[in-house]
């Protein structure tokens, strides 16, 4: 059991929470608000509970390493089968490396990874071009972890297979689908 | 609004295909299986847009449905109505003032934003379906983006009728990697999804398929150096606004032969005929 609560309207929070996170991934590195639960767990960010509420379930393995309180709070609230990082379909905070690309036949099995960072802000740092970029979107990215950009051009060799990236901090989001491509800034 | 949930669909099934969805923008023209429901209309009616539709409508959505470019088909209405039900959304028949439109077989005239979202109805999802009846055949064709049969087939076509004889669901690359089927929309509409600014969704409800192109993303209809692409429309002017760049349907009018020439998009049509009237 938990004491800490989901979304206040789970509907509704659920809808605006995918909205936010399908511009993100549509639009990469704008970032977005999400609606968060009135207060997050232990060892969760607002955005990463948001995020987990809204994409997980009882159909998705997925791996996290927050502990005991986090677990039981993913437990009641989403469901969701705990699994090794490399069977899970999202995964909190583990090395891109690490994840399931999917196959040639199924790329869309690449999993997904809900990366908790310090911060993020749109306009400087990293230079992100592809699909969904009209020229070049610029956004810093605060706390990633040491070797990211090298793993995310490694990750970007494997298209179309490859991991999906949601950056969250605080209560906003910014996505790196995988056809994104990376310049430090 | 009791007895349902928001906008029909339970909240797992919404999940599921949220997942789908974001997936499929992830690899731009790749087609994503999604557990596809029973939903309260016929296939053919556009289940598969209905669902990706009712997986992203929020409250504040003003949604547009339009079939072959018109609002007020039995389909387009009937489609509005089930959302107005069942979400309590606005709907509106502009689509300047849409946020979401679901269409059928056409692309509006009026250029789209960033803030507006494309969900396209798909009867079949497979652009390589009726040269390789295979399905395992035509999954290994996409993992290897070996594309040459339909080139063939294009190919075939020039020498038999000397040029692409093919002018609906005329098959695109999307991103420079996938074969896409565009959905039966006129060749003529094929430009427009090239870096369209708005988010492109498409949902095939019997096949059980979602694929997305996103914003700025590169859509090229297939051709070759000395049989370039080119967007074919009926060389006439429109008969109620005289627009001569618009996509046009022929429409009889009496039982001996007359026929007039009409924009199929009736809302572009309106208003052009309503800037005509206030000039004059
Ligand atoms: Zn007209």
């Amino acid at each position: 059991m938990t004491t800490f609560p989901g979304f206040a309207d789970p509907v509704l929070d659920g809808q605006a929470a995918f909205r936010a996170v399908l511009q993100a991934m549509s639009r990469p590195g704008l970032v977005q608000r999400l609606p968060v639960p009135p207060e997050a767990p232990p060892g969760l960010s607002p955005a990463a509970a948001a995020l987990l509420l809204t994409l997980v379930d009882a159909t998705t393995p997925l791996c996290l390493d927050a502990g005991a309180e986090a677990e039981a709070w993913v437990r009641f609230h989403c469901g969701a089968p705990l699994a090794e990082v490399g069977a899970a379909d999202f995964v909190l905070n583990a090395p891109l490396r690490a994840l399931s690309p999917g196959n040639e036949e199924e790329p869309e099995r690449g999993a997904t990874l809900i990366l908790e960072v310090s911060a993020l802000e749109e306009g400087a740092g990293w230079r992100l071009t592809g699909p969904g970029i009209e020229h070049l979107h610029r956004l810093r990215v605060a706390g990633a972890p040491e070797g990211f950009l090298a793993d995310w051009a490694a990750n970007r060799l494997r298209a179309p297979c490859g991991v999906d990236v949601i950056l969250c901090a605080g209560d906003v989001i910014a996505a790196l689908p995988r056809s994104v491509a990376i310049e430090e800034g | 609004m009791s007895g349902y949930n928001f906008a029909y669909l339970d909240e797992s099934t919404k999940r599921m295909i949220r997942r789908a969805i974001l997936k499929a923008v992830a690899i731009p023209g790749h087609q994503v299986p999604f557990g596809s429901r029973e939903m309260p209309l016929p296939y053919g009616w556009g289940t598969g847009g209905i669902q990706v539709t009712a997986a992203i409508l929020g409250p504040a959505d003003v949604l547009k449905v339009i079939d072959q470019g018109s609002d007020d088909t039995t389909n387009a209405v009937s489609i509005r109505a089930f959302f107005r039900r069942t979400a309590g959304i606005a709907t509106t028949e502009s689509t300047a003032e849409a946020s979401i439109i679901q269409t059928r077989h056409r692309i509006p005239e009026r250029a789209l934003r960033e803030d507006q979202i494309l969900v396209y109805q798909v009867p079949i999802p497979e652009p390589l379906g009726r040269l390789e009846p295979r399905i395992a055949e035509t999954r290994r064709m996409h993992a290897m983006a070996d594309y040459g049969l339909m080139h063939v087939k294009l190919y075939e076509d020039i020498a038999r009728h000397g040029h692409i004889a093919t002018s609906y669901s005329y098959p695109v690359m999307v991103n420079g990697r996938y074969l896409m089927s565009p959905s039966p929309i006129p060749a003529f509409d094929n430009p427009k999804m090239d870096r369209m600014p708005a988010l492109q969704l498409f949902g095939a409800g019997r096949e059980k398929r979602i694929y997305a192109v996103p914003p700025y993303t590169s859509v090229k209809s297939l051709d070759f150096d000395d049989h370039p692409f080119r967007p074919i429309r009926a060389p006439h002017a429109c008969e109620l606004c005289g627009s001569r760049d618009t996509y046009l349907d022929e429409v009889l009018t009496d039982d001996v032969g007359g026929r007039i020439f009409v924009c199929s998009d009736t809302d572009f049509c309106a208003e052009r005929q309503a800037m005509k009237e206030a000039a004059e």
